[in-house]
């Protein structure tokens, strides 16, 4: 296995005086490294050329270019997504409280070992069942379309309620399993502990077990905030001008596909440092639990 | 003199395996009583089932001469009273050990938060780890949990301990100082219930030992009797073979 981050070893400026000190070990380590990084960067370099040289010389190139990659209609039609954007960021930021809050209470609900409260844990489960089976653009249709149609009077027909309602609804079926599952990660023998010292099962749910369940699915958790972050562009479907709808309308406007390429860069401006972020988490939590005993 | 904890008939079956096959036993306050037995015979199960984090079958258990063990009575004001401490210490590894001690007293006894960190502070001087309130478990050896685990337990003032292989886990330069805190105990009339792999410590601390076989006290003697001249042959196949091990 090759070690991808530097070690104090492999630094530039530390080789030159510590040459002599290395071990037989990192010299092998290091010719191995160098190795690999040129082997890496020819191949990268290759097909990268290979893309840029052979990819232009496609018949259909120039009309390609032409509709999805016109500078011009990038730069006049990317603040008026920006500002669009802002809607799916408030969509975003007031959903997410909910998601949380009905997810950790569903997650709790499935997790009730008193008879009496059975009813509680079976439509936690029928609700997990049902949004997690139904892909999400359906759910916002549905709701979307069908609740407005109640003949609600303002506010309460606003498609920016019902598409916030529709994603609460799914993603809190979601960020429920992400919840449930870090629940049952918590071993047993935490729940004996807390219960032989004569707390109560509600009360070991709420400070022995939730809070160790929560650090633990922090990762998996942001995961679903970053796909929430790009589902919420499923709501322009019922009618509110968020940044999807106003690249459609620019579309439309312009006859060419620029303004689609211009709101992909603005998600992917947001969505990447997120992604490497949580991958960041994930690799620190690994190191952090295999680093310890079992217990 | 009423015991302090009776012991009457209790039966435990897992599916249709019985690992409890109706063990009796009157325990004396301040008595210390040892368990020992072969792997799987049932002695974790037997003091889970004193504080009732199992409930039992049938039989009874009765502390102070009430009956705790019958079914629907509320189980956490009993279980305060009862300390248990566990082979795999479990602790809560999110809190920091002032946390783990002032816990249960806030949240079950209702005691200030400023109290139940006196009292916490208190035991863990006691114990010898006044200067590590502030770590988190993961911080401290084998050996400085376990006394953590203990003293969390003594911060219920429980009546009666129960004590789960608290050794069976740590390194063995480590054990000794677990086993200093159990005389501690013992010194201050602790009630305790102590299940052990540890012979020598039990023939020390013990004032009577109990072999459990097949579910039952197969022999319960006072240590140097239990030790010297077992009469049920079980026993004496079981210390045979603890002596062949090294372990005695
Ligand atoms: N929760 C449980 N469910 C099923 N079987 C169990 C459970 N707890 C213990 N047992 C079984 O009961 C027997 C006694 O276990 P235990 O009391 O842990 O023994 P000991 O502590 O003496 O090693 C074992 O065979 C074990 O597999
Ligand atoms: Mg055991």
């Amino acid at each position: 296995m090759t070690d991808t981050v530097p070690g104090p070893s492999d630094r530039p400026g530390t080789v030159t005086s510590g040459r002599r000190q290395l071990t037989r070990r990192q010299e092998f380590e290091r010719r191995q490294r160098r190795r690999s990084a040129t082997i890496a960067a020819a191949s990268t370099a290759i097909v990268v050329g290979a893309l840029v040289i052979f990819v232009p010389l496609t018949p259909g190139w120039d009309k390609v270019r032409k509709s999805f990659f016109d500078g011009e209609l990038f730069n006049d039609s990317f603040p008026r997504l920006l500002d669009a954007f802002v809607k799916n960021l408030q969509i975003f930021a007031w959903s997410t409280p909910f998601i949380l809050l009905i997810g950790m209470l569903l997650a709790i609900f499935r997790n009730v070992r008193t008879p009496a409260l059975f009813p509680l844990r079976l439509f936690a489960a029928a609700y997990t069942d049902i949004f997690r089976g139904v892909p999400v653009i359906l759910t916002i249709l549905l709701i979307g379309f069908g609740v407005p149609g109640l003949g609600l009077d303002r506010p309460y027909n606003s498609p920016y309620l019902w598409g916030s309602v529709a994603l609460v609804l799914a993603y809190s079926a979601y960020v429920a399993e992400v919840f449930r599952a870090g629940i049952e990660s918590v071993h047993e023998s935490q729940r004996a502990g807390a219960r032989s010292l004569g707390l109560s099962s509600s009360q070991t749910m709420r400070h022995v077990i939730v809070p160790q369940a929560v650090r633990r699915v922090i990762p998996p958790l942001m995961n679903d905030m970053v796909s929430l972050q790009k589902d919420v562009a499923l709501v322009s479907l019922i009618g509110p001008i968020e940044i999807l709808r106003q690249a459609g309308i620019d579309k439309s406007k312009f006859a060419n596909f620029t303004p689609y390429v211009a709101a992909a860069v603005i998600f992917l401006v947001l969505t990447i440092p997120e992604t490497r972020f949580v991958d960041w988490l994930t690799a620190r939590e690994r190191r952090r639990t295999s680093g310890t005993a079992v217990r | 003199m009423i015991p302090k904890l009776q012991l009457i008939d209790v039966r435990k079956s897992f599916g249709s395996r019985v690992v409890l096959d109706g063990v009796s036993i009157d325990v004396a306050d301040r008595e210390v009583v040892a368990f020992v037995g072969a792997s799987g015979s049932g002695k974790s199960t037997l003091l889970r089932c004193v504080n009732l984090l199992e409930p039992i079958d049938d039989g009874q258990v009765v502390v102070d001469d009430v009956d705790i063990s019958v079914p629907g009575l509320p189980v956490d004001p009993i279980r305060r009273r009862i300390g248990m401490v566990f082979q795999s210490f479990n602790l809560f590894p999110h809190m920091n050990v002032l946390k783990n001690l002032s816990l249960a007293p806030r949240k079950v006894l209702g005691v200030s938060r400023s109290e139940a960190e006196n009292t916490a502070r208190e035991l863990l001087e006691r114990l010898g780890l006044g200067d590590r309130a502030d770590a988190y478990p993961d911080q401290l050896s084998g050996g400085q949990q376990q006394r953590v685990a203990i003293a969390r337990s003594l911060a219920m003032s429980p009546e009666i301990l129960l004590l789960d292989e608290i050794t069976s886990a740590l390194d063995p330069e480590l054990v000794g100082e677990v086993l200093d805190v159990v005389r501690e105990l013992k010194g201050g009339g602790m009630t305790m219930l102590i299940v052990t792999h540890e012979m020598a410590f039990a023939r020390e601390i013990a004032d009577r030992v109990c072999f459990l076989h097949q579910g039952q006290i197969a022999e319960m003697a006072p240590p140097d009797k239990f030790f010297s001249s077992p009469e049920n042959e079980r026993t004496r196949q079981f210390l045979q073979r603890v002596i062949e091990s090294g372990r005695f």
